[in-house]
């Protein structure tokens, strides 16, 4: 029977994927990727960092404290607008490397791919290679050996995904006392219900669903390709090369350097499949560019170690561009097509936009202030007749240290604002505080005037000036 | 696409009727029914940690509870219900607070104005207790009701605008009392009256009537001095309105449309005298804290001494 014959499933069931492990310069690089970020994710929490007030973390979002802590920076809720030009810089850089490199990021730099690659590694690490692992996944259960080596891969990947969860948390508190208090009981509800989701998060996405989360959840896969235009760097097989007139063939006797496969038209693929088994997709590279390729290069580095022992010239699957591949003379080596309005309008708003974050970062105001007119009542008639009109203002000090502040007006005759007790008005660091002002101005002045400033200042300089109203009718 | 439908193999129930009629068995998915499952579960967990069925006259009250301390300072534990809820929540609030009560309490008055902490608290915790309390008469943000309740944002008071001042009129409430003319003078004594109490204040008068009217305000027979005093400046003692300055509580004058609207305005209270100064004593109502911060708070509304 054939297999059209055969009733059609609504459902194909998942084929798993068990990815060879290779060796080469981007199994290198992503190796390298791997670490670094292991290294800042999990260790961050528990550098320690010396501050005035607060934890002594170099990384801790304070969500009760309203603030981040970055190192000597301390962001409040009032910069949250960091936070977008942030999002706006991430998002452009990843537009821009698209356009330059295609999905890069998907191969090197995302979460999903990172994590997957560590799980795929203790699998290794626990199973052995690709055909120990495929046979293993044959035997029964009740086979003791698949049993316990299985069975030891689950719970190294349940570890794993418990610490990647137990850490994301440590970012939310001072990480050696949170640790206790977490295993003691004492921890917060959410504390708890995150690590949970976090745990058996990750366990699904980077055991279980892999590559499906890239294929039909990522919505970065989806409009990554749309970036793409013919000059794009992108993983591609030289087809023309590696089929010939007459197609692959395995190196046979007879067909084993190149000049006997060229004399009888085979291209230099030799059909090995290594460039397959080693892809974390489960795809072939050599039926074309397809969307599931997340640009790992791990395909390249598997083709480029069979062209080195057959001693024929690498590259054969290489990063290359759609224009370059279709060449009459295609030229050797990487060439990043950057010159084109897309990439340069990426690259000069991904120089503005960080510019402007820093410079913004730079300068900031050390303190926050509001200042509002008291409407009820909106003016008050004294007992010499005298009109008098009254402001609170708000000020947060966000400079990191104890400061003092002075309140002044411009704008005013001489004794006409009144602050009160306050001639100096001291606060803590990342505290805020309300202070009464109140203008005083007699009959004739009052119907006169109608705005003057406020000016605020603290002790190294810092000063900020408003207007403000007076009413008196 | 069409005319290639896939030809799905499909359960069917076994019961066929009119020889081809046949019913066909597609279960739900897998996920849905474990998910359906679930929400069993919960349900069932929910009810035996929360309030649920009811039981006869009674219901099952479930094994959450939540304790609280009451106002007598007993703990209680009730199965859990939003009332004790809000009561524990409310009682969790007040624990937060009652550092700065406490250093309230324990400083003294000029003290608290001086700590920029402290005197943010009682704007904000103040600025509660008042709109809940005294804001019915003296209006949100204390500006008062001319006519009726004083402003107490300016800087005239009749009792005194000190700490303890403003504290003993909230412990202990006010009384003010002015009789009635009507019956005991004339008109014409009235209106001159009147002509010489808004001339304190430098409005425009009939000067003629008003030299009447100082005759007779320090005169046995008006007896006005008596009370608000021979320079008609009041008496604070027993709350008798300073007639010199430019507040108005009781006579719409800065309200009135022209002169003659004002001496009748002024006329009216002469006339009818005064029974509705009354403010109630909040001693029993608010504990002394309360009362502590509420001073505080009255005394920066804008006219504290
Ligand atoms: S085809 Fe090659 S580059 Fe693409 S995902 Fe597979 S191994 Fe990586
Ligand atoms: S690894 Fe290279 S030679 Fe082997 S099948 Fe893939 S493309 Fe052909």
């Amino acid at each position: 029977m054939s297999d059209s014959a055969k009733p059609q499933e609504l459902y194909a069931k998942r084929i798993p994927i068990v990815p060879r492990s290779i060796t080469g310069p981007f199994r290198n690089f992503k190796t390298a990727i791997l670490v670094l970020a292991y290294a800042v994710y999990f260790g961050l929490p528990w550098l320690p960092w010396q501050r005035a007030d607060g934890a002594s973390q170099a990384v801790m979002f304070d969500i009760p404290g309203r603030r981040y802590l970055l190192f000597d920076l301390v962001v409040h809720p009032q910069e949250v607008f960091w936070l977008a030009l942030l999002l706006f810089i991430a998002a452009v850089l990843l537009f821009f490397v698209t356009a330059l490199v295609g999905r890069a990021f998907c191969g090197y730099f995302c979460f999903q791919t990172l994590w997957t690659d560590a799980f795929i590694w203790i699998e290794h690490l626990i199973q052995g290679e690709r055909p120990n692992r495929m046979k293993l996944m044959r035997e029964p259960w009740s086979n003791k050996e698949k049993l316990l080596k299985v069975g030891l891969t689950r719970l190294l990947w349940w570890l794993l995904s418990f610490w990647t969860a137990l850490t994301f948390i440590l970012y939310f508190g001072y990480a050696p006392e949170l640790v206790v208090d977490f295993f003691t009981g004492q921890g917060a509800g959410a504390a708890y219900i995150t690590t949970l989701a976090l745990t058996v998060t990750t366990y699904l996405a980077a055991g279980m669903l892999r590559e499906h989360v890239c294929m039909f959840i990522c919505p970065y896969g989806r409009f990554q390709s749309a970036m793409y235009d013919p000059g794009t760097l992108s993983v591609h097989y030289d087809k023309r090369r590696g089929e010939g007139t007459a197609g692959r063939s395995a190196a046979r006797a007879g067909l084993r350097t190149l000049e006997e496969r060229h004399a009888q038209g085979h291209g230099d693929c030799i059909d090995c499949g290594l460039c397959v088994q080693v892809c974390p997709v489960g795809i072939d590279i050599r039926q074309g560019m397809q969307f599931k390729c997340i640009s790992c290069g791990l395909c390249i580095d598997a083709c480029n170690n069979i062209m080195a022992k057959m001693q024929y010239p690498k590259g054969l699957i290489r990063y290359d561009s759609e224009t370059n591949l279709v060449a009459a003379q295609p030229r050797p080596g990487l060439h990043l097509e950057w010159k084109n309005v897309k990439v340069l309008g990426y690259g000069a708003s991904l120089v503005l936009m960080t510019g402007y974050l820093f410079y913004s970062i730079a300068t900031r105001q050390s303190f926050d202030h509001s200042i509002q007119q008291i409407r009820q009542p909106l003016f008050v008639t004294l007992s010499d007749g005298s009109i008098r009109n009254r402001y609170q203002i708000r000020l947060t000090n966000i400079s990191g240290h104890e400061e003092t502040y002075t309140i002044e007006a411009r704008g005013l005759p001489a004794g006409a604002l009144d602050i009160g007790s306050f001639k100096q008005v001291v606060v803590k660091n990342g505290k805020s505080v309300i202070v009464q002002a109140s203008v005083k101005l007699d009959p004739a002045r009052a119907q006169r005037l109608d705005q003057f400033e406020f000016v605020i200042r603290n002790s190294q300089g810092d000063t900020v000036v408003d207007e403000a109203r007076f009413f008196a009718k | 696409m069409a005319n290639e439908t896939p030809r799905t193999p499909v359960q069917t129930t076994g019961h066929v009727w009119d020889g081809d009629l046949q019913e066909y068995n597609n279960p739900l998915p897998a996920w849905w029914i474990y998910g359906f499952y679930i929400t069993v579960t919960f349900a069932v967990i929910y009810w035996i940690i929360y309030p649920s069925w009811p039981f006869g006259k009674s219901f099952l009250p479930g094994v959450s509870k939540v304790t609280y301390v009451n106002a007598e300072g007993q703990e209680e534990t009730w199965h859990w219900n939003t009332r004790a809820k809000l009561l524990k929540e409310t009682q969790d609030a007040a624990a937060m607070q009652k550092p700065y009560y406490d250093k309230i309490a324990s400083l003294p008055y000029d003290k608290v104005t001086k700590d920029p902490e402290l005197s943010s608290f009682v704007l904000s915790a103040g600025k509660a207790i008042f709109s809940d309390n005294c804001a019915p008469c003296h209006q949100a943000g204390g500006q008062g009701k001319v006519g009726h309740f004083p402003n107490l944002t300016d800087d005239d008071w009749l009792y005194g605008g000190s700490f303890d001042k403003i504290s003993e009129t909230i412990h202990k409430g006010r009384r003010g009392y002015m009789p009635p003319f009507a019956e005991a003078l004339e008109p014409t004594q009235v209106d001159a009256l009147a002509n010489y109490v808004l001339s304190l204040s430098g409005q425009k008068v009939d000067a003629a009537k008003a030299a009447e009217g100082n005759k007779l305000f320090h005169s046995q027979a008006a007896a006005c001095y008596y009370c608000h005093g021979d320079n008609a400046k009041g008496r604070p003692i027993i709350g008798s309105a300073n007639l010199t300055d430019k507040v108005w509580l009781w006579a719409d004058v800065p309200g009135a449309k022209d002169d003659a609207a004002k001496v009748a305005a002024v006329k009216q209270v002469i006339n009818n005298g005064l029974n509705r100064g009354v403010m109630p004593a909040w001693e029993g109502r608010l504990k002394p804290e309360q009362i502590k911060l509420l001073t505080v708070y009255v005394h920066e509304l804008g006219g504290g001494k």
